[in-house]
């Protein structure tokens, strides 16, 4: 029986994100910086996981494996954070309220433990959407 | 001898420093120091000239890998996809300069396109704001020599805008705030305890998606009215404590950022900034300013207000008309309703920054990216143009966070062959009007003088 939780998801910015964006978002320093999820301590506890193991994080409009971590910047409990990217993009909900802006920050997700399961790549993650995913040779 | 460059800008935030110094070799190829900036703004300027930059345009072949072809062929496809297509979407700008975007203006009126810029997704809500309820705003320069109450709202400039608060907000001492730091109170508004919250004086921890009730419960203390416990998981007292600070202040200055445009509520939380900046200046002076996310993104806001009287999610597609309606003619929610059969992404990523449902939708139609870098939207394009840094391998003028145009400067050579945005969106152009055997009209074109001179002898 693996432990699922519910957090609220919010998809900013940082700097390793930026600097590693400008790097080049192929970049091992890019998949670093922005393939982690920022939660507080008790959430990971109620996970029942360790610090650094993957988990599956699903919103209303997608799916994606990050690497759970503690939060640099403190995180309340129940407040979890995807830097903005690819992985991030990977579950933020396309809704609008009529002005254009998705749904970015404020979602509801469900969190759970994937220790076996990879991490996609940036490449693997976008291309793999739209069907030009090769498999990376 | 290598040469030093000063007073240069720089191409990465809404904070556009035009302070940096970039040493150049004394071939003028490679840049061998950046100093002043940041470390994402370095990382920027040595990148240019790493090996691996794109040189050509790359057209998708049917087995799904890219093939080199010329800028001539490039700039035909691109030409043929505009016409073709009934309503393409032109989405981008956070990084080019307004030579460029006033250059797209002619492309998108001859193609019928859809014309929006990243505040599409970003600062949009702020538009929708201000058209409502006013921009009560300054420069950064009156930051720097009048505030001494500074408010972080929902933006992390520590992050986003790293030298945002020593050049104008925290830390700087100018006319009237002589002691820098220290004759400053700075409050930060965030649900996260975030690196701009741990260098303030005050940080309130919001709930996330509350900051509406929050914001009312500043104009609420501020006349004197009584408040709650708590608002919005913020003790009174702490409310109460923001509300003195601001009623001594004698300059206050709210930056605020994704924290209200990215959140439930979007416009009317910046709304309701607008209105507590109001109220504040029934007490002391008081001005807010959008913490804008790239180096020139306030600058198609400028360039196409007064081209079309709208700064974004313009359309173009009727012909002799255009209008604006944010969530109809919005890029994501074109997007989302398969409502625009080509696109185009233009000095940015869609790929990495779009959620996936609107890139999956997009990607159904030809995708063209125009842009110097390897990025998501370039590795799932029908056609990557390659073009020139600006900032960098191109000058041009640009709009800082606080609308204010700086020249900004070229201090290398872009690599051989590799055009210019306006050069490339001019050339597109031509072969738009080639093909539907129009005249291309220029308005304050250096061609078109040339052109006259010569007609006139």
């Amino acid at each position: 029986m693996t432990n699922s939780i519910n957090l609220n998801l919010i998809t900013q910015r940082a700097i390793e994100e930026g600097v590693a964006m400008e790097k080049g978002k192929t970049t091992p320093e890019y998949f670093e910086a922005c393939s982690i999820i920022e939660m507080n301590p008790e959430d990971i506890k109620r996970l029942g996981i360790y610090r650094n193991t993957n988990v599956r994080v699903t919103s209303e409009s997608g799916s994606v494996v990050v690497k759970a971590v503690l939060a640099g910047q403190y995180c309340p409990p129940g407040l979890a954070h995807i830097r903005q990217g690819v992985w991030a993009n990977q579950v933020v909900p396309p809704r609008t309220q009529s002005t254009g802006v998705p749904q970015y920050s404020g979602f509801p997700v469900t969190v759970e433990p994937a220790p076996s399961e990879r991490i996609k790549s940036a490449l693997e993650c976008v291309q793999g959407a739209c069907g030009l995913w090769n498999g990376g040779k | 001898m290598p040469v030093t460059h000063t007073q240069v800008g720089c191409p990465y935030c809404g904070a556009s420093c035009d302070d940096l110094e970039v040493v150049v070799s004394d071939d003028g190829t490679k840049i061998l120091e950046v100093r002043n900036a940041c470390s994402i703004g370095n990382e920027i300027f040595h990148h240019a000239t790493k090996p691996g930059r794109v040189k050509l345009p790359r057209l998708r072949q049917e087995d799904g890998s890219y093939k080199d072809i010329s800028y001539d062929e490039a700039v035909d496809y691109a030409a043929k996809v505009l016409l073709d297509a009934k309503k393409p979407l032109i989405y981008g700008f956070g990084s080019t300069n307004c030579e460029a975007m006033a250059a797209i203006g002619r492309v998108a009126e001859k193609g019928g396109a859809v014309l929006d810029n990243c505040a599409s997704i970003c600062h949009g809500p702020s538009f929708l704001a201000i058209f409502d309820n006013g921009y009560p705003s300054c420069t950064l320069g009156e930051v720097k020599n009048r505030a001494d109450v500074i408010l972080f709202w929902g933006c992390n400039p520590m992050h986003a805008h790293p030298r945002h608060a020593s050049r104008y907000s925290v830390f700087p001492r100018g006319f009237f705030t002589g002691k820098g730091h220290k004759g400053r109170t700075v409050i930060c508004i965030d649900p996260r305890e975030t690196d701009t919250a741990k260098i303030s004086d005050q940080h309130l921890m919001v709930k996330q998606g509350h900051d509406y009730d929050l914001f009312n419960a500043f104009r609420t203390a501020l006349r004197g009215h009584p408040l709650p416990e708590e608002v919005a998981g913020v003790p009174r007292d702490q409310i109460l404590e923001a509300v003195e600070a601001m009623k001594k202040a004698r300059f206050i200055t709210i930056f605020y950022g994704m924290g209200l445009c990215h959140s439930d509520g979007r416009n009317h939380n910046v709304d309701i900034a607008i209105s507590l900046t109001r109220d504040l200046n029934a007490v002391t002076k008081a001005t807010i300013m959008a913490m804008r996310g790239h180096y020139n993104i306030a600058g198609p806001g400028q360039v196409w207000s007064w081209s079309y009287g709208f700064p974004y999610c313009i359309d173009l597609s009727k012909g002799t008309q255009c209008h604006m309606n944010p969530g109809d003619t919005s890029s994501i929610d074109l997007a989302m309703r398969n409502d625009c059969d080509a696109f185009f992404n233009i000095g940015t990523d869609a790929g990495a920054h779009f959620p996936i449902p609107a890139v999956k939708q997009l990607r159904k139609h030809p995708w063209i990216t125009i842009d110097p870098n390897i990025c998501m939207a370039s590795e799932i394009s029908d056609l990557h143009i390659p073009v020139a840094v600006v900032g960098v391998e191109e000058g041009g003028v640009v709009y800082r966070m606080d609308n204010v145009p700086i020249q900004f400067k070229k201090v290398i050579e872009p690599p051989e062959g590799v055009i210019s945005d306006e050069e490339l969106f001019n050339r597109i152009y031509v072969r738009m009007c080639e093909l539907t055997e129009t005249e291309p009209v220029w308005i304050h074109h250096p061609a078109l003088d040339v052109a006259k001179a010569g007609t006139e002898e």
